[in-house]
C-alpha cells in the first residue's frame, strides 16, 4: 500500500495504452504475409467450384499433385464469399489472389474490370482443342478472352435399380418424358407406400436450376419470355410433390438421400451425384432428364480459371492454366470429382465404372433428337440471387403453400419482368433473342 | 455472507461505501481512475460494436439515393417468407422458455440440495451440452429425427414400426417445431441452470432453515423463500435466453432446411443468396427492436419493489 501511494498517475496509463496498442497490432498481423513476389512464388487459387471439403482434398492431393510448383488451393463457401474477397482485394490495392476458378454465372456478374485479358494465352492452348461455343462465352461478350474454359457438368437423373420395376408401361428410362416421370413417382409410391422421388430443394440444393434449365424450357420452350405460360409446368411441380418425399426441402446433395435409399429417383447436378454411382454403380441407373412437350431442356454448365489483376504472381498462375488444360488433368477431373473435359479427345479409357455410368448419361442427353439446351442465366451482374429467388418464390407459393398457379404467375411475372429491366440482361437461349431486356412475354 | 450483511442497506437509505476501498481509489488515480479502467472497453465497443451495428441499422433505412426510405423494410414484410419466418421465431420463443426454465430449475434444485452425493460431477454432466455448437447440436439431433436416423432404426428394430415415419416432415409445421424445441431445450437448458444453480447458492442457509422451523414444506420453501431470491438470476437468465431464442439459426437449418425458416436464416439469405444487403439489414434491425422490447418488458415483469430487495 505504501509503495502504490507514490505510483505516478502515468502509470496507469500504461496498461491502457498498451491494449490499444495490441489491438491495432492484430490487425496488422492479420494480413497473412502478403507481400507480393514477381512469379515463381505460390499460386494462390481461389474457386467457387470443387470448394466441399472432399473435393478440394483431391484438387490438392491428386489434380494439381503433378504441377510443378506451390498452389494454394482455396475453396470460396459461395459465389457471395467469392466475389466479395476479390472485390475486397482489388479496392484495398491488396491483391493475393492470383488465380480464379469460377462458373461462367460468376464472371459474367463479376464483370470484366477484374479479371486480365487471357486472349494471348487462349491463342498458345488453342491446340488444345477448346469448344467454339466455350471460348466464345468466355469472351464475356467483349471481343477478348477473359477466362480459359476448366472443366463442363451438367444436371442428369440417377435411379436406383429397383425404382425400374415401377416405370409405367411403355416407358423407356432413357427417353423418360415428365408425364412418364409424375407416373413413377406414383407407382412407386403406391407400391411402397413411401414417396421415393427426391429434390434438392434445401438450403445448398440446387432446384432453382431445374426450374430454370429444365422444367420451364421443357415445358415452354422458353423461361423468361414464356414464364407466364408455365402454368402447366409448375401443375406438374404440384402433382409430383405428392409422390416426392417431404425431406427434400431438406436436401443438399441428392447422393446421400440415393445411398441411404430415402430416395429411388433423383434429378441434379453430375458432381452431387458421383458418390451414389462410384460407391454402387450396380445398384443405380444413370440417364437424361426427361422431356416436356418442346423438348428434351438441359443446362450445360461451364467452369473457367481466369487471372485477376493486380495478381502477384501472374506467371505461375498461367503456367498453371496450361497444367490444368492438358489432357491428363482434364483426364484427372474428370476420375476424381465427376466434372467433364472441355478439351478435345476421348474421355480416358482407366475411369470407374460410376463416371462410365454418368458419362453415358450426358451423352444421350446432349444428343438426344429433341435435346434444347437452356444455358445459365447470363448477363444479370449480381442479381443472379434475386432471379433465383423467383422461382424459388414461385414454387414455395404454388408447390408448397397449395396457392393458386394463375394468381402467383401474374405477380410473379411482374417481379421477374421488373428485374429484367433493373438488369438489362437480354435473352439467352432457349428465349429468342432480344433487342433490350428480356421481357416476360 | 458477510458481504451481503455489508452491503444491505437497512431502511433503503444512500448507499455507504467501505473506507477500505476509497483508500485505495485515491491512493491509484483519484476519481478519474474508473474512467481510465473502462476507456479501453468503450473503445473498443465502439469500435467493433456500436460503429458496425448503426451502419447496420443505416443500410436498413438509407435507399439507393443516399435519402431515407421504407422501401427495404417493405421488400421485407411483403416477402413470401417473412410471415412464417416471425410466426417460428415466436412460437419456438414461447415453447421453449417456459420448458426451460421448469427443467432448468429442477436440475438446479437437485445440483443444489445437499443430500445429494456428487454433486459437482452432475453439476458437470448437465453442463456437457453448453459446450456443444448449435451447428452441431443441429446435425446430431437430425441423425436422430431423419427417415433413416437413429429414431426410426430403434423403432423398427423393437418392432414398433414397419416403415419409418417421416418425422422432420415440413408439411407438418408441429412437427418441426417439436424437433427443433427437443434440440433446442437440450442445448441450451444447462445455460439458464448455471445461471439458477449461481443465484441458489447466492441464497443463505439460515432463511431455509428458518422456514423448516416454522414448518414450511420443500413446495412452500421453492414458492415463498428460493424463488423470490431467485429472482434477480431469473431475471438475467430470461433475457439473455429470450435474445438467444430470437437468434436461432443453426439449429433450425440443419433440422429443417427450408421447411421452417427463422428470421436470422431469412437475414442470411437475403445477404448470402440475394446480396440484398439492405433487406439483411433490416431482418437484422427486426431482430434487435424484438431483443430490446422483449428485455424491456422482462425488466419491467421482474421488477422488485424496492423495499423488497435483498442485493
Amino acid at each position: 500500500m505504501a509503495v502504490s501511494r507514490n505510483l505516478p498517475r502515468w502509470l496507469v496509463a500504461i496498461p491502457t495504452l498498451a491494449l490499444l496498442a495490441a489491438a491495432c497490432g492484430t490487425d496488422d498481423e492479420g494480413d497473412n504475409g502478403a507481400a507480393g513476389s514477381d512469379g515463381g512464388g505460390e499460386v494462390v487459387f481461389f474457386s467457387t467450384q470443387l470448394a466441399p471439403v472432399e473435393e478440394a482434398e483431391k484438387v490438392r492431393t491428386t489434380i494439381l499433385a503433378g504441377y510443378d510448383g506451390e498452389v494454394d488451393f482455396i475453396g470460396a463457401e459461395n459465389y457471395g464469399a467469392w466475389v466479395d474477397r476479390i472485390t475486397a482485394e482489388a479496392e484495398a490495392g491488396d491483391v493475393t489472389i492470383d488465380l480464379l476458378g469460377g462458373l461462367h454465372g460468376d464472371y459474367v456478374s463479376l464483370g470484366t474490370e477484374r479479371l486480365t485479358d487471357v486472349s494471348d494465352l487462349q491463342e498458345e492452348l488453342s491446340g488444345a482443342g477448346f469448344d467454339e461455343t466455350f471460348l466464345e462465352l468466355a469472351r464475356l461478350g467483349t471481343d477478348s478472352t477473359y477466362y480459359i474454359p476448366w472443366m463442363q457438368a451438367t444436371y442428369i437423373m440417377v435411379a436406383n435399380t429397383q425404382a425400374l420395376d415401377h416405370l409405367p408401361d411403355g416407358a423407356d428410362v432413357n427417353e423418360l418424358t415428365y408425364e412418364e416421370y409424375a407416373e413413377w413417382a406414383a407407382n412407386i409410391f403406391e407400391a411402397t407406400g413411401q414417396a421415393k422421388v427426391g429434390f434438392p430443394a434445401g438450403e445448398d440444393g440446387l432446384l432453382p436450376r431445374f426450374f430454370e434449365g429444365y422444367l420451364l424450357p421443357a415445358f415452354t420452350g422458353g423461361l423468361v419470355t414464356t414464364f407466364n405460360e408455365s402454368d402447366e409446368a409448375w401443375d406438374w411441380m404440384r402433382g409430383i410433390w405428392e409422390h416426392t418425399h417431404p425431406q427434400s426441402v431438406g436436401y443438399g446433395f441428392m447422393q446421400d438421400p440415393l445411398l441411404s435409399e430415402e430416395v429411388w429417383v433423383a434429378w441434379d447436378h453430375v458432381a452431387r451425384l458421383k458418390d451414389a454411382l462410384e460407391q454402387r454403380p450396380d445398384d443405380f441407373v444413370a440417364f437424361p432428364a426427361p422431356a416436356g412437350p418442346e423438348g428434351r431442356a438441359y443446362m450445360p454448365v461451364l467452369a473457367g480459371l481466369a487471372i485477376p489483376q493486380g495478381a502477384p504472381n501472374a506467371d505461375s498462375a498461367r503456367s498453371l492454366i496450361e497444367y490444368i488444360s492438358a489432357p491428363d488433368t482434364q483426364a484427372a477431373t474428370l476420375r476424381e470429382v465427376g466434372f467433364f473435359p472441355v478439351v478435345a479427345g476421348d474421355l480416358p479409357e482407366d475411369v470407374s465404372p460410376g463416371v462410365q455410368l454418368q458419362a453415358d448419361a450426358v451423352a444421350m442427353q446432349t444428343e438426344a433428337e429433341d435435346a434444347l439446351p437452356s444455358l445459365l442465366p447470363i448477363g444479370l451482374g449480381d442479381a443472379g440471387g434475386d432471379f433465383n429467388k423467383v422461382f424459388v418464390d414461385t414454387f414455395t407459393r404454388i408447390v408448397l403453400n397449395g396457392e393458386d398457379t394463375r394468381t402467383v404467375l401474374e405477380e410473379q411475372s411482374a417481379v421477374l419482368d421488373a428485374l429484367m429491366q433493373e438488369t438489362g440482361a437480354p435473352c439467352w437461349e432457349p428465349d429468342p433473342e432480344s433487342e433490350g431486356p428480356c421481357q416476360v412475354g | 455472507m458477510t458481504e451481503q450483511s455489508t452491503t444491505t442497506v437497512p431502511g433503503g437509505a444512500g448507499v455507504r461505501r467501505p473506507r477500505g476501498r476509497d483508500q485505495l481509489r485515491a491512493t491509484l488515480g483519484g476519481r478519474n481512475l474508473p474512467y481510465w479502467l473502462v476507456l479501453p472497453a468503450i473503445l473498443y465497443l465502439a469500435l467493433f460494436f456500436a460503429w458496425p451495428m448503426v451502419q447496420a441499422f443505416g443500410l436498413a433505412f438509407v435507399g439507393e439515393d443516399g435519402g431515407l426510405t421504407l422501401d427495404h423494410v417493405r421488400t421485407m414484410v411483403d416477402d413470401v417468407a417473412f410471415p412464417g419466418a416471425l410466426r417460428f421465431t415466436l412460437l419456438l420463443l414461447v415453447i421453449i422458455i417456459p420448458i426451460e426454465f421448469a427443467v432448468a430449475l429442477t436440475m438446479a434444485l437437485m445440483v443444489n440440495s445437499p443430500r445429494l452425493r456428487g454433486r459437482g460431477l452432475f453439476l458437470y454432466i448437465y453442463a456437457i451440452p453448453l459446450a456443444v455448437s448449435e451447428l452441431a447440436a443441429g446435425i446430431v439431433w437430425f441423425a436422430i429425427f431423419t427417415q433413416q436416423g437413429y429414431l426410426n432404426s430403434a423403432l423398427q428394430q423393437l418392432g414398433l414400426a414397419d416403415v419409418p415415419f417421416i418425422w422432420l416432415d415440413p408439411r407438418s409445421t408441429e412437427q418441426l417445431l417439436l424437433a427443433v424445441v427437443l434440440a433446442e431445450v437440450w442445448r441450451s437448458t444447462s445455460l439458464i441452470m448455471i445461471i439458477l444453480v449461481a443465484g441458489l447458492q447466492g441464497i443463505p442457509r439460515d432463511y431455509l432453515e428458518a422456514a423448516e422451523l416454522f414448518g414450511a414444506g420443500p413446495l412452500t420453501r421453492v414458492r415463498k423463500v428460493i424463488l423470490p431470491m431467485l429472482k434477480p438470476s431469473i431475471q438475467v437468465a430470461l433475457i439473455f435466453r429470450t435474445i438467444l431464442a430470437f437468434q436461432v439459426f443453426a439449429t433450425v437449418i440443419a433440422l429443417t432446411g427450408r421447411g421452417a425458416t427463422v428470421l436470422t436464416a431469412e437475414a442470411y439469405r437475403w445477404q448470402t443468396d440475394i446480396r440484398d444487403a439492405n433487406v439483411a439489414a433490416a431482418y437484422a434491425g427486426l431482430i434487435l427492436a424484438l431483443s430490446i422490447v422483449s428485455t424491456m418488458v422482462i425488466l419491467r415483469l421482474t421488477r422488485t419493489p424496492r423495499e423488497q430487495r435483498m442485493i
